[in-house]
């Protein structure tokens, strides 16, 4: 006889308690689990209340669209020709009418096409540069690196500047110094052939002539002076060659600072404490009043380019911490096998150290183009018109005079930064998982 | 056979000079100090010419010239007949003031608003998350101009004003309150709070003391907060309050240009200080607020898990288990961030706010035209203040560092 | 040589290679073919860039003038836009051949810091703007005012010694640029805005509205502003300084960019002026013509004037002290002979 007290089916599942699931369910465990959940919700709520309405109705709901002249954004009653107890917001046809300064400064009208170019170019080969599943990296960075900045400069500049004689005599020095180098080297360690390092060194060579005959070519185009140069483009300029080129003496100033030679050593903790230490705006002001003083007579500096000059030093220190970082991500052993396959200290660093640790660091070089785009902005205070400066110049034009114009030159300018800087943040983000991936268990 | 051996081992450890790593490096070190010897010397030479050449004085004469210009913001006593080394003591006091009240500010905004990104309210959360997302990707200059050039139009302007209690009241010159006026006798109260943190630091000796031989708690918090503020309130009152409060004076009768709050009455807080405040802490609490979401997040939740098991509190876990050990994370790029905050500060430039850049580094600058020596003092002071503060982090870093065996 | 192999490191290591300067501005400027002229950041009608950055200006037309009596051709110059502090340094390293940037003279800039005024093109004076509504008529009625000005220049000293002076309180903002001082007396953070006369003018062009605002009668300093050179280059100090003597004695004569041509056959007078007569240019290390050229190309002085700043234009200036001598003004310029 079966004692049935025992079920032989599966009662029916109940459904959750109301509380756990669906949007109340969330709602509970998201927003009220708790007394002090519940008051901070409502602190939430409050703030968003405070702060959203307004931005939505200055940016969008009371903005002016349309209009001609300054006149459009203001109320009758202060001689403009909205009516009056319209709530004015935002003034975007003042934005419109300055868009193109913003982007190229006061850039010559005709001219502009080759900031388009620069700026066209510098896009295409950036891109598939970042996307890390597309080859011919290698290529791609040479050309980044090694090509395109001349080819800017060309560009914007117009070409054909004055090589001195001194430029070809430094070629001239450089070059007696490298075949010196390979003789004594090949003669010494037996480390390198003669011909092979002479083949090198002669690379250099018609590589930096090529560089200097490029750069004093006329191709026949406008000189472009600095002084016009101005918003997003010189915000740019300034931003990219300070990261590009502090790239290899932020290299040169890590290893120098992992060096075992005290004297290397102490230099570059001296030199990379020093630039860390100081304010930009110091060092801004410091290229504009007193570089001209340590020049010898005679020779000066584009204004623009004393900026950048203090600009890349700066940043070659933040640099140079980034990159000791992944200096030391790598483990001992990679320099001990290194050294037991009898590599030469720098084909140690350019063959083992550097291309696995320079890999590492790509999100840190990003945060820190990150924090120097934003720093940029700091140029307009000695006198270079940059996206912030060229914004707040245009403030003082009486044609577009009215009271919302600089809050809205101001939106204008957060959100483009913004843009910019959040989109280089997620990209940084999105490098740094893929970086890990392998090192993750 | 053997001494073959040998004899060609001692050959080979004779190499030549050229292949021995050290008198290489001490060549290549040699030559680097007479690159670096001959640049700096070329440098100095230059300057030394040109300045000769150009006429420009040099020196750190200037230093006493009278600097016959007005300052708004004054910490000590300060005139135009004051001199311009008096201009420079100004100029960084006020530049420690606000990076000092920013730190305050931007580390109590930072550490709130990262535990809150991590809190399990959604809708803290995302607030936390779109305000470090949105400050942190905008140029602190154009946060500054925002503060200054924006928020100065919304706000009551130089003949009205706008009150808190009637105590705190905030127009388009700033905020202006009551100023605290020690009388005869205050000093007893300042010595007071000294002798009440002294005696706190001995009461928390004391009850760690008990605690690890009796196991006995001992609420140390209640008793020195009674010791710091109880003591010194209660001798303020014995004393007959020597305090008293200059309220600031607001006219609304008479001519226009009078009318307003009057200048050195009551205690003014400037504009242009608190817009670099505001921008300063702001910025850089969305920095710090990542650093502490990072160090809470690196402490292992296995360590909340065995606090939980061993029936701790959890106020008491988040106290005694997680901060500390976050801390140690937390601390190093904390020192950065403070030191990023001090150096911001000289953006004060642009909203005359008269920090050591800003009236030392212009104003006198251009007075004088002796930009080698003014740079190199202001440097100078920045890069003290950069050392003076790691040393004090990589101190407070040591004690809180993990004790290993 | 050492100088040199510096140079030659550091011009070479960024591309870029300068000029080795030589003894003579005025033979440095015939080579390279232009004239480098340091103005300001943009001040209507003293040098001001338009949208396509055309310089135009009191202060700008010096320039011009400058390169009309050295090329024959006034649109051979460069403009480099200074802020207040970067101006002498940039002239004195040699960046710039003229500063011509409404900069005072005054003792100490002519003396110690190496520089030479090379005449006034324009005498100003301190001024204050105030609102309408404040009910002020007189600076003296300004005693606990909030004022806005600029840092590194005169003004920033003078409203110093004037409000000691009178014993009146006064706060002082001081701002690096002056387009930062207008938006913040515009936001109403000063009662006052004081700066040179002449700048109040220009700067209230900028205002939201500019019907509200007055300028008060009182002018606290003497401004005299005009075109500085770097001590210790005769030749070019000469050249600029008989520029603006050029104008202003053509204005006297009567020479004007319209009549030049006919005045080649005018009076002995004329004639010494626009180079039919002597060997000033010579002299000066031009051409006999460069008066000519000067008046042809940029005008007299009352031409450069009335386009600039005169009544017809946006700012609006009368005369006033920079009238000729013999019509109630200042303006003198020793004779041409």
């Amino acid at each position: 006889m079966v004692q049935n007290y025992v079920r032989t089916k599966m009662s029916p599942d109940m459904a959750p308690p109301a509380t756990e699931t669906g949007i109340i369910g969330w709602v509970m465990k998201n927003l009220l689990s708790s007394w002090l959940s519940v008051v901070l919700t409502v602190f939430g709520a409050y703030v968003i209340y405070l702060i959203v309405p307004g931005v939505v109705e200055f940016a969008i709901v009371n903005a002016i669209w349309v209009g001609k002249d300054g006149l459009d954004c203001r109320s009758i009653a202060d001689g403009g020709r909205v009516q009056d107890g319209q709530a004015i917001g935002a003034c975007w046809p003042y934005v419109q009418a300055y868009f193109s300064q913003f982007i190229y400064g006061r850039y010559p009208l005709e001219e502009r096409w080759r900031v388009d170019i620069a700026m066209f170019v510098g896009v295409v080969s950036l891109i598939p540069l970042l996307i890390p599943t597309i080859p011919y990296k290698r290529e791609n960075a040479i050309f980044l690196l090694g090509v395109y900045p001349f080819l800017v400069t060309i560009l914007l500049t117009g070409g054909n500047i004055g090589i001195g004689n001194g430029a070809w005599g430094f070629l001239a020095i450089l070059m007696v110094l490298g075949v010196g180098f390979v003789v004594f080297q090949a003669k010494t360690t037996q480390s390198i052939q003669i011909s092979s390092g002479l083949k090198i060194v002669a690379a250099i060579g018609v590589a930096i002539a090529i560089v200097y005959l490029a750069l004093g070519f006329d191709y026949g185009m406008l000189d472009v002076e600095t002084p016009l140069w101005g918003g997003l483009l010189v915000t740019l300029v300034v931003a990219i060659t300070g990261i590009v080129a502090s790239f290899p003496i932020g290299i040169i100033l890590a290893l120098g600072r992992r060096s075992e030679m005290p004297v290397a050593r102490l230099v570059s903790v001296i030199f990379i404490e020093f630039w860390r230490g100081v304010p930009l705006i110091t060092v801004l002001f410091m290229s504009s009043v007193m570089l001209p003083l340590f020049l010898p007579e005679g020779v000066q500096f584009d204004k623009l380019l004393r900026v950048l000059i203090g600009v890349t030093l700066f940043s070659a220190a933040y640099m140079a911490e980034t990159v000791r970082g992944g200096l030391q991500a790598i483990s001992r052993g990679q320099y001990e096998g290194a050294m037991a396959l009898g590599l030469s200290f720098w084909q140690m660093m350019g063959l083992i150290i550097l291309p696995q640790a320079l890999k590492l660091v790509i999100p840190g070089i990003v945060n820190a183009f990150i924090g120097l785009f934003k720093d940029t902005t700091l140029v307009l205070i000695v006198g270079l018109f940059d996206l912030l400066g060229q914004v707040q110049a245009s403030f003082t034009d009486p044609v577009w005079s009215s009271p919302a114009t600089s809050h809205t030159g101001y939106l204008f300018a957060a959100m483009v930064f913004w843009v910019f800087c959040f989109g280089m943040s997620r990209y940084s983000i999105f490098m740094e998982n893929l970086l890990h991936r392998g090192h993750k268990r | 056979m053997s001494s073959d051996i040998s004899d060609k081992a001692d050959d080979s450890s004779k190499v030549s000079i050229w292949n021995d790593p050290k008198a290489r490096g001490i060549f290549f070190q040699v030559i680097l100090v007479a690159v670096i010897a001959y640049l700096v010397w070329a440098l100095v030479d230059n300057t030394i010419r040109n300045l000769e050449a150009r006429k420009i004085a040099s020196g750190f004469g200037f230093l006493d010239t009278t600097a016959s210009f007005g300052i708004n913001q004054v910490l000590i006593n300060y005139t135009e007949a004051s001199s311009y080394g008096a201009v420079f003591i100004v100029g960084l006091l006020n530049t420690l003031l606000v990076a000092g009240v920013g730190i305050l500010f931007a580390t109590i905004i930072g550490f709130s608003v990262g535990i809150m990104r991590l809190s399990k309210n959604w809708v803290v959360a995302k607030i936390a998350t779109v305000y470090i997302e949105v400050l942190r990707n905008i140029p602190l200059l154009l946060q500054i101009f925002f503060w200054y050039f924006a928020v100065l139009r919304a706000v009551p302007d130089k003949r009205s004003k706008a009150s808190l209690f009637d105590t705190f009241n905030i127009n388009v010159t700033g905020i202006w309150m009551p100023k605290p006026l020690p009388q005869d006798g205050f000093n007893i109260v300042v010595i007071a709070v000294l002798i009440g943190i002294v005696l706190a630091f001995i009461v928390k000796k004391w009850a760690k003391k008990r605690q690890a031989a009796t196991g006995q708690q001992f609420p140390v918090i209640w008793a020195s907060l009674g010791l710091i503020v109880g003591l010194p309130f209660v001798i303020y009152l014995i004393s007959g309050s020597p305090l008293e409060w200059a309220y600031p004076e607001f006219r609304e009768t008479g001519s226009r240009l009078r009318m307003g709050f009057q200048l050195g009455t009551g205690l003014q807080i400037i504009p242009e200080f608190l817009a670099l405040l505001f921008a300063l802490s702001l910025y850089t609490a969305t920095f710090i607020a990542e650093i502490v979401r990072a160090g809470i997040l690196a402490v292992s939740y296995g360590q909340t898990e065995a606090a939980s098991a061993l029936g701790i509190k959890n106020s008491h876990t988040l106290r005694l288990i997680i901060i500390p050990q976050a801390m140690r994370v937390i601390i190093p790029p904390l020192t950065s961030q403070y030191l990023n905050l001090t150096k911001n500060s000289s953006l004060a430039v642009a909203i005359a706010y008269p920090d050591l850049v800003s009236v030392f580094a212009g104003t006198v600058l251009n007075q004088t035209g002796q930009a080698v020596e003014i740079i190199m003092m202001t440097m100078g002071v920045y890069l003290t203040i950069s050392i003076v503060t790691s040393i004090f982090m990589n101190w407070y870093n040591a004690t809180m560092a993990l004790v290993e065996r | 040589m050492k100088y040199k192999l510096l140079s030659v490191a550091l011009g070479a290591a960024i591309g870029f290679t300068a000029s080795a300067a030589t003894a003579g501005t005025l033979d440095d400027v015939k080579k390279k073919g232009f004239v480098q002229c340091g103005v300001s950041q943009g001040l209507s009608g003293f040098s001001n860039p338009d949208a396509k950055g055309n310089w135009s200006g009191l202060d700008v037309d010096v320039c011009r003038a400058v390169a009309a009596a050295v090329f024959g051709d006034d649109k051979k110059v460069k403009y480099t836009p200074l802020s207040a502090k970067e101006r002498f340094t940039a002239l004195q390293s040699g960046e710039i051949d003229i500063l011509s940037r409404n900069t005072t003279w005054t003792a100490t800039r002519d003396t110690a810091l190496g520089l030479n005024f090379a005449g006034v093109n324009y005498y100003d004076g301190q001024g204050f703007m105030v609102r309408k509504d404040l009910g002020v008529s007189s600076a003296l009625e300004l005693n606990g005012a909030s004022v806005c000005t600029n840092t590194g220049t005169t003004t920033e000293l003078n409203v110093a010694d004037y409000f000691r002076e009178n014993k009146m309180k006064y706060e002082v903002i001081a701002f690096e640029k002056a387009d930062e001082v207008i938006q913040a007396y515009d936001a109403g953070r000063c009662d006052v805005f004081t700066t040179d006369a002449s700048g109040l003018y220009a700067q209230r062009l900028k205002l939201q509205d500019a019907s509200k605002h007055i300028v008060l009668p009182e002018i606290i300093s003497k401004e005299p502003l005009g075109p500085v050179v770097r001590q210790g280059d005769d030749q070019w100090f000469n050249l600029v300084k008989w520029t603006v003597f050029a104008m202003v004695n053509a204005e006297e004569m009567g020479v004007t960019s319209a009549n030049v041509d006919s005045k080649k056959a005018g009076s002995p007078a004329d004639k010494r002026l626009l180079g039919v007569e002597g060997n000033f240019g010579k002299n000066l290390g031009v051409g006999n013509d460069w008066a000519y050229n000067i008046v042809k190309l940029v005008g007299n002085y009352a031409e450069s004037f009335n386009r600039n700043v005169g009544p017809d234009t946006p700012l609006g200036i009368a005369r006033g002290v920079n009238a000729l001598w013999s019509k109630g003004g200042i303006q003198y310029a020793p004779p041409i002979r």
